[in-house]
């Protein structure tokens, strides 16, 4: 049975201009010890789906789904009380801005601390022990000295180090890093990423990694589930997706990669992902689709087979040839 | 820490002598002669006034008048009351426990009941408490204080009586003040009823002078709290499996207080003026009754020196709340 299963999830926001759907529709299945990686541009809705299953959206939003289940918990049917006891203990999440994501009024310490003495009964003496062991494990050197320092003494990479150790404080069976390494320099990116993957291993948890970069799939995901404008487009293990993408999308997310450009230009995805207001009738990518016809435009599509990657698309890529032409 | 308290003592000097400045001015701007005020009804000879004059020095020039006060300031010499013809520091020290206490009470009571308020206010902003509460800070945040006070006398004191219309304590009650704080005097004292009557007499000042920063408060910790329940810092908070009391109570407020001292402090200022009106009012036995007393006296170096010991009191406040922002806000601590 898979740790983590969601179906069709679908998540609506009230806004004075009526209700916007950020998700629509999505399935998310984790194993045990599998790494996730959820990709897409902004505003496609994958950290919101994650923020949902968490329960940190705001009231605004409306949750529904058919089937949301944790390590044997339904979270569909819980009280929020009963959620606070699972969420930071055996399912945790990091966030794109480390250093906003700190308070700034306490020290790491103290933060570390806080989901010690929150969900495990281990004494001062002991959480003390316990902070400046998870400090060592995420690399951060001279833990007792930063144990002490405020958010403000700490770089974005430390402080990133620091929210990694706070989710790993009561050992999750799941972390979800949301574009954990976008706010960092691209040296400490690489640092973090491996850090990421060399816990999930360690650890043997299950791990969803957030991004909008495909570079950062490539170089870690075991599966890859793309979505766009809300729904998942595609999903693939990760070589076959690098090697034969399904979805046009797909395919014009790794055409703009720089190390796959073969024109001086980059290639872009011309136009953006649509809003509140001009969602498309049919397929929702229509509009940016270089193969799109008059069915792509007014017939949403049903995804694919799995051996077509669950594609959510009328004509999806057969083979590379095509996804490189 | 010494070098930053330093610092900001230096910049206590030029406030320092514009207030005897002005206050040295404002008293004589006034119209009026502090010796026809003092002579009273029976009036005064003409001799009698020139000697009187003289006496006082008001025959010298007005520069040389000042220097000599300053120099009498720089001493630590506040001048003698023509009046009381006692010391205008100890007249000062003798009445500011009452002050004191009126103003403490008014504080505590604006504090424990603004910051709750405002932070409930806020984490259920938009709902109907949040909106019954903002109109009624708006509502005391308006108020004239003097009304304020007529309407509670009348209502809490008059029909209600549930409490005395003025001054300090129950005339049946006798006993030594060493602290001058009736609450602390009532209870060492160990009179029976005595401290009972204490608080009864206290409740409506305070409640009077601490409506405003009251109102000031509420308003102030609930938009503070607005802005910082919207912080990432917060959505990890709540990642962390954290309780509606954690989120609020401890990781937004410790944030949202950071402006919320500010105003705390700005409003010690504000209770200061107000304490003149609200023991006027009560005929609370304090400095604020006792400089418009002076005032309508001419009584000089009274109100020379009331005002220069209150501008130097909200000083010290303010840089106590200084310190204290630097406790409250880790980033601007410097060695």
């Amino acid at each position: 049975m898979a740790l983590l299963e969601i179906r069709d999830l679908s998540v609506e926001f009230a806004t004075a201009g009526g209700t916007f759907r950020a998700v629509d529709g999505v399935d998310v299945s984790v194993d045990q010890g599998e790494l996730l990686a959820i990709v897409g541009e902004s505003g496609s809705g994958k950290s919101v789906s994650m923020l949902a299953m968490m329960g940190l959206l705001p009231w605004t939003a409306t949750i529904t789904a058919e089937v949301m289940r944790f390590d044997g918990h339904d979270l569909l049917g819980m009280s929020a009380r009963q959620r606070r006891r699972i969420i930071g203990r055996d399912m945790a999440m990091i966030f794109q801005e480390p250093m906003s994501s700190l308070n700034p009024c306490f020290t790491a310490g103290f933060q570390i601390k806080e989901a010690l003495r929150l969900h495990t009964d281990l004494d001062r003496r002991a959480r003390h022990a316990r902070a400046v062991e998870l400090f060592e494990m995420v690399g951060i050197p001279d833990p007792e000295a930063r144990l002490r320092a405020f958010p403000h003494q700490l770089s974005g990479g430390m402080s990133q180090r620091v929210m990694i150790a706070m989710a790993l404080a009561c050992d999750p069976k799941l972390l979800i890093a949301d574009e954990p390494t976008t706010a960092l320099d691209v040296t400490i990116q690489a640092q973090i990423l491996e850090l990421l993957t060399t816990l999930q291993q360690e650890q043997g948890m299950a791990l969803i990694l957030i991004t909008h970069d495909m570079g950062v799939v490539a170089e870690t995901a075991e599966r890859v589930q793309v979505q766009y404008a809300g729904q998942k487009v595609e999903e693939q293990p990760a070589i076959p997706l690098f090697s034969t993408p399904r979805h046009p999308y797909t395919a014009a997310l790794l055409a703009a990669l720089p190390e796959r450009a073969t024109e001086r230009r980059l290639p872009t995805i011309p136009g953006i992902v649509p809003g509140q207001f001009d969602r498309p009738p049919g397929c929702l990518f229509a509009p940016r689709c270089r193969f799109a016809d008059d069915r792509c435009r007014s017939t949403p599509p049903k995804p694919a087979s799995p051996e077509l990657g669950l594609a959510r698309c009328h004509y999806p890529l057969t083979h590379a040839a095509e996804a490189e032409a | 820490m010494l070098k930053f308290l330093l610092s900001r003592l230096l910049t206590f000097l030029p406030t320092f002598f514009g207030v005897t400045l002005i206050s040295f001015a404002f008293i004589r701007a006034l119209p009026g002669d502090p010796i026809i005020v003092m002579a009273g009804e029976r009036g005064i000879t003409e001799e009698r006034h020139a000697e009187l004059v003289r006496q006082f020095g008001f025959d010298r020039p007005i520069w040389e008048q000042y220097l000599d006060y300053l120099w009498g300031v720089m001493q630590g010499d506040l001048g003698q009351s023509f009046v009381t013809k006692k010391p205008v520091w100890d007249e000062f020290f003798a009445l500011f426990p009452a002050t004191l206490e009126l103003s403490v009470c008014a504080m505590a009571f604006a504090v424990l009941l603004g910051l709750p308020a405002g932070v409930i206010a806020a984490v259920n902003r938009g709902k109907f408490f949040d909106r019954a509460l903002m109109s009624t800070a708006l509502v005391g945040y308006s108020m004239p204080i003097f009304w304020w006070a007529l309407l509670l006398i009348i209502v809490v004191s008059g029909w209600l009586q549930w409490t005395p219309v003025s001054g300090r304590i129950s005339l049946m009650f006798f006993f030594p003040q060493p602290t001058g704080f009736m609450l602390i005097d009532s209870l060492i004292s160990g009179e029976k009823g005595a401290f009972a009557s204490a608080v009864q007499h206290l409740i409506l000042p305070t409640v009077v002078l601490g409506t405003i920063p009251l109102a000031v408060i509420a308003r102030q910790t609930r938009s503070a709290m607005l802005e910082v329940l919207s912080e990432d810092y917060i959505r990890t908070a709540r990642a962390k499996g954290l309780g509606p009391f954690g989120i609020n109570g401890v990781h937004a407020l410790r944030n949202a207080l950071i402006p919320v001292v500010t105003v705390i402090g700005l409003s010690v200022g504000t209770l200061l003026a107000g304490a003149i009106l609200t023991e006027t009012i009560f005929s609370w036995p304090g400095i604020g009754k006792w400089m418009v007393d002076s005032i309508f006296r001419r009584d000089y170096p009274a109100v020379q020196g009331g005002l220069l010991l209150i501008a130097v009191i909200v000083m010290i406040v303010n840089l106590t709340v200084d310190v204290v922002y630097g406790f409250i806000n880790p980033r601007i601590r410097k060695g």
